[in-house]
């Protein structure tokens, strides 16, 4: 499902007819993960609340190209506010400065956020995996300069980490992913080698290396699998901590570059005018969003994490 | 001593006829997600003053549950659903908090498994002992501490006044666990509820437990209940035993009414799952029970041993709930079985094989002074004084045949697991030699190895529940063994030789897609093994590989070891620290201690004398569930020596009853030879160690034997 979904914002543009076609397949494909994740976590309310506000954004990315949206790069009618019709067009969301309409902006933003959101993290979950197993299976020299490396990483501020390379390497989707993959990457590393350390003394381990199997066999075919449990709400709070990430290097101007329809963009835009008190619809539309989808990924992190303790 | 004294030194009146503690028609639940579990069903004591009771079962047989329910201690979920428990004539579960906290600690005490999570490890001991007189009697500190080292003395610790102001980490397990008896003696409780407090404990240092608990029964005139797997354990320690099976008990009586005359079929299996002297592999094999422990939800109607039981007879047993009935001739001895009168109780359980034991063939492991050395690292900033080593393994001598059982015994730190690790490759030898078939294997690691070489040395680990990864499914793991040594290459003759091995280990062709999870500790340790024999190994080492099971598995599981072994002629080198297994099932033994061989030789020429003194000491320890075995009695002082400070001269020196001053602790002792093949390391002359006396004795009808 992820894949049509990436190849579509990434590299849409060049893809001519298929990029109609491309996102098709992942459309079903979010509906039936969504009701897959309301079934397993029908004990925990508070997870299901989570999943259901993290696919309401996710689902609405998917259909995104198939909804009857207004272009949300083009200016239609400045300063309409919600509800209210215009020369015979009904606003939903009401528009903003320039006179683009917010509820397609806000539907196309929440696309991007997602995107970058989610590929940074499954990046950054990767090369944090595979640093941690090495560090932790492996030990010895490798774990000292691994651990080294992590060290020296995690004694910046985040947001100075993500500014210094953004800065060197240009604002854009990419880089973004590579400045999240800096900074997560050696916390996942650190929550990996602990884990590594504690699966490594046990008996089928041992069996393993007692039948000659090569360490990489070993730590992706033997360890990998079984330290799965706490990374995996793990990775749902820090697909909030990411989001945030993105949309506030968005709003200061590093990461996605306007006219791209993006949260951080829209709240930044909003808050620049003089008017922002009147229309405050531009700010909170975006701000709301947001926040809902924080809270989402925040509040599945929260349900996953009570089910694992009640077994 | 039959009166016991109050604080103040009167004597209290004990009223012989009112039983210490009674339960009656107890039933205890524990509530969860999933509803209602009975965990124990109409269960019946009775303890007199002074009399030590026994409780036997399986894990999940809910012995520990009516421990804690006496304790009035089992948590949140856990509730005695009917039933009353007296103590003293006063119910215990119809009392306040505070009343049972009056009780908890100074009438009734208990001693759990684990020393070390029982002492407060950021508090000194003679602190933590002093805080029970203080809360239950108000006296002050002074007085407190005075009490603690007087009852340490009475449990037999060495040196008194250095663990009083020890913490519980710098003392052994041994010593920890006497210390936690000794608390729970401090205020002279009536009632002393032990639950398997020796398993985490050597064998010599559990006969020593044992015995302090005999003398302190005998001494205070405390009664007690002591919970155990181990019947030995029972049989020495105990006046009555209870037999409890899936939540009830189902047989009662006197020691030697149950263990001589027992009239419940479990009992009777329990008995025979378990190797006593006399016992050969090949002519009396060990016969498990078969069938599963049922889930507490999923117990049979009527008899709960019905499905298991060969004198099943349905519409009988499985009609009502069986009630406990009186055995004839005894108003003390019952057993929860209808068909007592009918069956006949002398037959033997299993069958007499007579099966010919086999041929060992050439030497296919021969080990020539392996050592190993483990260089402690030097946690001083400076460099002072010379390098510490830990002396793991030390010239070790020893040869084994093709289709040979070989065992090597020793309690913890005596270095079998290490040399298990070398052998496998997992650490290279410090020095000397290690040969399999014709290859040096001693300084080459398994990533060396060649194939051929990983496929025939194979191992089968301890902890059955790690020993299997967790996330594949238990067909995948024996077929990964299978495609890297089995030399099939086509998957579906890989298919078909896992479900050969499946067949082999007696376990259900479908268990290969399960998970591991999905099965029980028995059924891993037999995917285990299958794993092990995957590849057609000529040597395979098992490292404890029945101790995590329980006991009627325990007969299942090394049945198959023996029978694997027999018909693919591979030497197996079983490492253990139960000297009856190993009795049962060795054709020789190696006796290690603190890395050094002590004695070697064949099974019978080791159980036999001249034996080394240490030899010596593990027979007498091992607990021994027959009646009509004798047994000598030789207790070690002192604790296992540290291995990074081995004693200079002989390692068994500091323990040794038959020390020579001068001669056992400076210099190495040499190797005496009392029959070919049969090696001894001591000081000690020849005709003094061939004048010992038998350690277990066998009465036969005829009078002493063996």
């Amino acid at each position: 499902m992820w894949l049509p979904l990436v190849a579509y914002v990434m590299f849409g543009r060049q893809l001519g007819d298929l990029e109609d076609y491309i996102l098709l397949p992942a459309v079903p494909a979010a509906l039936i993960l969504y009701a897959v994740a309301v079934w397993s976590w029908r004990e925990s309310t508070v997870a299901i609340v989570g999943a259901t506000l993290v696919f309401f954004w996710l689902i609405l990315a998917v259909t995104a190209p198939y909804l009857p949206l207004v272009d949300p790069n083009k200016p239609v009618a400045p300063f309409v506010t919600p509800f209210t019709e215009k020369n015979g067009v009904l606003y939903w969301l009401g528009t903003d400065t320039r006179g683009r309409d917010m509820l397609s902006r806000t539907i196309w933003g929440g696309q991007r956020v997602l995107v970058w959101g989610i590929t940074a993290t499954v990046v950054a979950y990767i090369v944090g995996s595979m640093l941690g197993l090495i560090a932790g299976y492996l030990g010895g020299w490798w774990d000292q300069i691994v651990s080294f490396v992590a060290n020296v990483l995690l004694s910046f501020p985040v947001m100075v980490l993500f500014i210094l390379i953004l800065n060197y390497l240009g604002p854009s989707g990419f880089n973004i992913v590579i400045a999240v993959t800096f900074s997560s990457a050696p916390q996942i590393m650190r929550i990996v080698r602990g884990l590594a350390l504690d699966v490594k003394s046990r008996d089928y381990i041992f069996a393993a290396q007692t039948r000659g199997e090569s360490p990489l066999r070993i730590m992706v075919v033997e360890l990998l699998p079984n330290v799965r449990g706490p990374l995996i709400v793990d990775a749902c709070l820090r697909l909030g901590y990411t989001t945030v990430a993105i949309t506030t290097l968005t709003f200061l101007g590093l990461g996605l570059q306007p006219p791209d329809p993006d949260w951080g963009l829209m709240i930044k835009e909003a808050s620049t005018t003089a008017l922002v008190w009147k229309f405050s619809y531009m700010l909170l539309i975006p701000a709301l969003s947001v926040s809902s989808l924080i809270l989402g990924f925040n509040l599945m992190a929260d349900g996953l994490r009570e089910m694992s303790m009640r077994d | 001593m039959d009166q016991r004294l109050t604080t103040s030194g009167e004597p209290v009146p004990t009223a012989r006829d009112v039983p210490v503690l009674e339960c009656r028609n107890v039933c205890i639940s524990y509530f969860t997600r999933s509803g209602e579990i009975p965990a124990v069903v109409d269960f019946n004591l009775k303890l007199m003053p002074g009399e030590a009771q026994g409780i036997v079962g399986e894990s999940g047989c809910g012995k520990s549950t009516v421990a804690l329910a006496i304790m009035q201690y089992l948590g949140t979920n856990g509730k005695i659903v009917s039933g009353q428990i007296l103590f003293e004539g006063r119910d215990l579960t119809t009392m306040s908090d505070e009343e049972l906290r009056q009780i908890r600690g100074s009438k009734i005490a208990m001693v759990y498994q684990e020393p070390m999570a029982s002492l407060n490890p950021s508090m000194m001991i003679g602190e933590q002992l002093a805080e029970v007189p203080i809360f239950h009697e108000g006296i002050t500190k002074v007085a407190a501490l005075e009490r603690a080292r007087a009852i340490l003395a009475s449990v037999r610790v060495p040196d008194p006044d250095r663990i009083m102001n020890s913490y519980p980490h710098q003392i052994s397990g041994g010593q920890q666990q006497r210390v936690v008896i000794a608390m729970a003696l401090l205020s002279n409780p009536k009632l002393l509820l032990l639950d398997e407090p020796t398993t985490a404990l050597d064998v010599t240092v559990e006969a020593g437990i044992v015995e302090l608990i005999k003398e302190i029964a005998r001494e205070f005139g405390t009664s007690m209940i002591y919970i155990s797997h181990n019947l030995g354990l029972i049989l020495a320690t105990c006046d009555r035993i209870t037999v409890m099976y899936s939540g009830e008990a189902v047989e009662v009586g006197s020691i030697k009414e149950v263990f001589e005359a027992m009239r419940h079929p479990y009992t009777r299996g329990l008995f025979a799952s378990i190797p006593v002297p006399g016992a050969d592999k090949n002519s009396h094999p060990l016969v498990a029970i078969p069938g599963q422990l049922p889930l507490p939800h999923q117990r049979p109607h009527g008899c709960y041993f019905g499905p298991r039981c060969s004198h099943f007879v349905g519409g009988r047993c499985d009609a009502a709930p069986i009630p406990m009935l009186p055995v004839k001739g005894s108003e003390q001895h019952g057993s929860r079985c209808i068909r007592i009168d009918e069956i006949d109780w002398e037959a033997s359980v299993g069958k007499e094989l007579g099966r010919v034991p086999t041929e060992p063939g050439d030497v296919v492991l021969k080990v020539d002074d392996l050592t190993k050395h483990y260089p402690i690292e030097n946690s001083s900033i400076f460099f002072a004084g010379e390098k510490k080593t830990v002396k793991a393994n030390e010239k070790l001598n020893f040869s084994a045949r093709e289709a040979e059982t070989v065992a090597i015994v020793g309690e913890s730190g005596c270095g079998k697991s290490t040399f298990a690790k070398v052998l496998m490759g997992l650490e290279t030898a410090t020095d000397g030699s290690v040969v399999l078939g014709n290859l040096e294997l001693g300084h080459v690691p398994v990533e060396q190895r060649s194939q051929a070489t990983i496929s025939g040395l194979q191992m089968v680990f301890q902890n059955p529940f790690d020993t299997l990864n967790p996330s594949h499914t238990v067909g995948s793991q024996i077929a990964r063994v299978i495609r890297k040594f089995g030399g099939e290459k086509q998957e579906d003759k890989v298919q078909e030789r896992v479900m050969q091995l499946l067949d082999t280990v007696k376990l259900p062709r479908d268990f290969a897609k399960r998970r591991p999870r999905q099965l029980s500790g028995g059924q891993k340790q037999r995917v285990g093994i299958a794993r092990a024999f995957a590849g057609n190994p000529s040597v395979v080492i098992a490292d404890e590989p029945v101790s995590a099971l329980d006991v009627s598995v325990q007969a299942a599981v090394t049945e198959l070891l023996m029978d694997i072994q027999r018909d693919h002629r591979t030497t197996l080198l079983f490492i253990s620290h139960d000297l009856s297994v190993v009795r049962y099932l060795a054709d020789r033994i190696i006796v290690m201690y603190l890395g050094q061989i002590m004695e070697q030789g064949t099974t019978d020429q080791v159980f036999a004398p001249p034996y080394h003194p240490y030899t010596e000491a593990l027979l007498s320890a091992v607990p021994i569930a027959d009646t009509r075995v004798k047994k000598r009695k030789v207790l070690l002082s002192g604790e296992i020596p540290s291995p990074s400070n081995p004693p200079k001269g002989c390692p068994f020196s500091t323990r040794c009853q038959y020390m020579m001053p001068g001669l056992c602790d400076v210099i190495p002792p040499p190797i005496v030879e009392p029959a070919p093949g049969h090696k001894i390391l001591c000081h000690l002359p020849l005709e003094t160690l061939m004048a010992m006396e038998p350690v277990i004795q066998v009465e036969q009808a005829s009078g002493n034997l063996h």
